[in-house]
């Protein structure tokens, strides 16, 4: 069951006629996890809410399965939700929140406890079906909310920011978990985060929406290597790319910041660009101060690796990852270069790199 | 330092010297009704409040020698149906008002507002002119057919279901429940404190209800207790007061009880764990 989005638009009536979606078109395989992704208030949860049925379309087309959805209510849609507030019913036990659609959908008995039970059994919350929602831990109600999307037959499961009220190892747990059970049962999964780390970790496919339109759409890899524009670029990475100013120099090299000078393997083709420089092909060496172009502002250490964030002499900030047995003091002078690896945008942020496979294997 | 401090001292004394008065205030007559209930009620007329002369003759006779029985009887019907009456419409009309779109919804739950603001005294008339020309009057119905819903009770549950989140209702239209599913296996159960509490209010508004009921019922067959204890008053050509004080203790058990009762229910926190 493909899920095909064709040129969908979102306008509020109130709000002056606000914009929250245009033009946003993708096709969803089946089986496949695809990730929305995007910053807050970019449109990403009406887009699911859409495809859910529970807001209604202004314009354009939302097939499932070949059959158009626009105007069928969400129970007909064959899909499950999972909400990023779990929507557990607080009157019922774990169990019976988990049979709560399966009843509704008139299975006969046997059937629906034997998919609830595994279920439970599947989200490991066997041995706490009796209990009631409020007694249980966040991650136990995130699990629950899961077993009631295992526990349907419903092909395509969505799911809204589900990890965003859980604290960062409990997610890490979750998200893994959720990974695996995609994995086990072969669903569509249409999964919604603000997060670019779960977004990579667990996608076959993220759509990377912005300012209420698909900026890119492709698998992690493409979209961390070969990013379509500035703000998808600087989207992903932890910590994010550096953006900065450069100038053609000459015809295979630019100067970057107006400070430094870098050889390229493609050819320059605009005067004026922006090079994106990811933070591991920074090169950050002590200097005295006569030959250094940048003072070390913050030192993050992280383990393996030290995030350095340093400031150029004119004033722009970049962030570096060193290694971890490096020493670098606050205020520190510093000769900050890079390696060739960058990705070069047009003023207007777009992605102008050559793209010759190895060129950005950041 | 001190100074600050004798201050405050003062300060919660004299509330609490003011919150101990205001609770003598309210509650030595009830005392005082409790107390002579128990008393014959030659001492009563007498004066003598302190007579150790203690028995459960008043309550005796008020079950033997009165109809209260048959009043209480009448009054549980009465109450019940009112109750259960005001549970049924008010939370369907509050479900309509919050989750169903309709034309003019806003309009229409202003005139549902309106109705509350008119005293129900000023409905009197009118309202015993028709229950007179259906041929209702002397019959529960009389009492039980004009109260059967109630605007307060709309508004309250219309709060009461805004606050339900939104997405346990999504949920459930996700798995495909009707309306009608949806209010009673999703509303319904979320907001169960609330249809307690509307059912409290409603029961004992019609428990203690006066005025109408007096209006239509004439006989023992259909008189409620309040009317029933004002007729103990007249019925009787020497006034015995302690056995009217002992009706009025029973009348006062059921208000008890459901406060007691119902405090069970109003522990928070039972709807947690629905949504974070």
């Amino acid at each position: 069951m493909s899920t095909l989005i064709t040129n969908v638009c979102k306008q509020y009536d109130n709000n002056q006629g606000k914009t929250v979606l245009s033009n946003v078109s993708a096709e969803i395989e089946t089986g496949e996890f695809f990730v929305i992704v995007g910053p807050s208030g970019c449109g990403k949860s009406t887009l699911l809410r859409m495809i859910a049925g529970l807001t209604e379309i202004t314009d354009g087309e939302i097939a499932i399965d070949g059959k158009v959805v626009n105007n069928l209510p969400p129970k007909d849609r064959n899909l499950t939700m999972v909400f990023q507030s779990y929507a557990l019913f607080p009157f019922l036990s774990v169990w019976d929140n988990v049979a709560f659609g399966l009843k509704a959908r008139k299975h006969d008995q046997a059937e629906v406890s034997e998919r609830v039970n595994n279920a439970l059994k599947m989200v490991n919350l066997e041995d706490l079906k009796d209990r009631k929602p409020r007694e249980l831990s966040g991650g136990q109600r995130q699990r629950v909310a899961l077993a009631r999307a295992v526990a349907s037959d419903a092909k395509i499961c969505l799911m809204d920011e589900p990890l965003s009220n859980l604290d960062a190892q409990l997610r890490i747990k979750m998200r893994q978990e959720i990974y695996a059970l995609q994995r086990k049962l072969g669903i569509t999964l249409i999964y919604v985060t603000h997060d670019q780390v779960e977004a990579m970790t667990m996608a076959d496919h993220i759509m990377v929406l912005h300012d209420s339109k698909v900026q890119q759409i492709g698998t992690p890899t493409e979209i961390y290597k070969n990013p379509a524009n500035e703000f998808v670029a600087s989207f992903f990475g932890v910590p994010p790319i550096n953006i900065m100013y450069a100038s053609k120099v000459g015809a295979h090299s630019i100067k970057v910041n107006n400070d430094y000078q870098l050889d390229l393997d493609q050819a320059v083709t605009e005067n004026e660009l922006k090079v994106g420089i990811r933070p591991n092909e920074m090169i950050v060496e002590k200097a005295e101060e006569l030959q250094s172009n940048a003072t070390v502002q913050n030192v993050e250490f992280l383990g393996d690796e030290k995030i350095v964030h340093a400031k150029f002499n004119n004033g722009v900030m970049v962030s570096a990852i060193v290694p971890s047995d490096t020493e670098f003091d606050m205020f520190e002078t510093v000769k900050i270069t890079s390696t060739g690896n960058v990705l070069l945008f047009s003023q207007d942020g777009i992605n102008i790199t050559e793209n010759k496979g190895g060129l950005v294997n950041a | 330092m001190i100074n600050i401090d004798e201050r405050k001292i003062l300060k919660n004394l004299f509330s609490y010297i003011l919150l101990i008065v205001l609770a003598v205030v309210i509650l030595v007559p009830f005392f005082i009704g409790i107390w002579t209930s128990f008393l014959p009620t030659a001492d009563i007329l007498k004066g003598n409040y302190f007579s150790t002369n203690i028995s459960l003759t008043n309550y005796l006779d008020a079950f033997t020698k009165t109809p209260i029985l048959r009043y209480l009887g009448n009054t549980v019907v009465v109450s019940t149906l009112i109750m259960l009456a005001h549970l049924l419409f008010c939370s369907m009309s509050a479900y309509a008002f919050v989750f169903l779109d309709f034309k003019y919804k806003k309009f229409f739950f202003a005139l549902f507002m309106v109705t509350m603001m008119l005293p129900g005294e000023a409905a009197i008339i009118p309202n015993f002119q028709t229950v007179k020309a259906l041929g209702l009057l002397d019959h529960y119905s009389a009492m039980v057919v004009p109260a059967l819903t109630s605007a307060f009770g709309t508004f309250m549950l219309r709060q009461a279901f805004l606050q339900t989140p939104k997405e346990l209702k999504e949920a459930a239209d996700i798995e495909g429940l009707n309306h009608f599913q949806i209010f009673w296996k999703v509303i319904l159960p979320y907001n169960r404190i609330s249809l307690i509490t509307l059912g409290a209010y409603s029961f004992l508004g019609a428990w203690n209800s006066y005025l109408w009921p007096i209006l239509v019922t004439f006989s023992n067959e259909s008189r409620v207790i309040q009317n029933g204890l004002k007729q103990l008053q007249s019925e009787e050509t020497f006034n015995n007061w302690g056995m009217i004080q002992a009706s009025a203790a029973i009348i006062v058990i059921p208000t008890i009880l459901v406060l007691f009762i119902g405090q069970h229910y109003f522990k928070s926190g039972l709807n947690e764990g629905a949504v974070k």
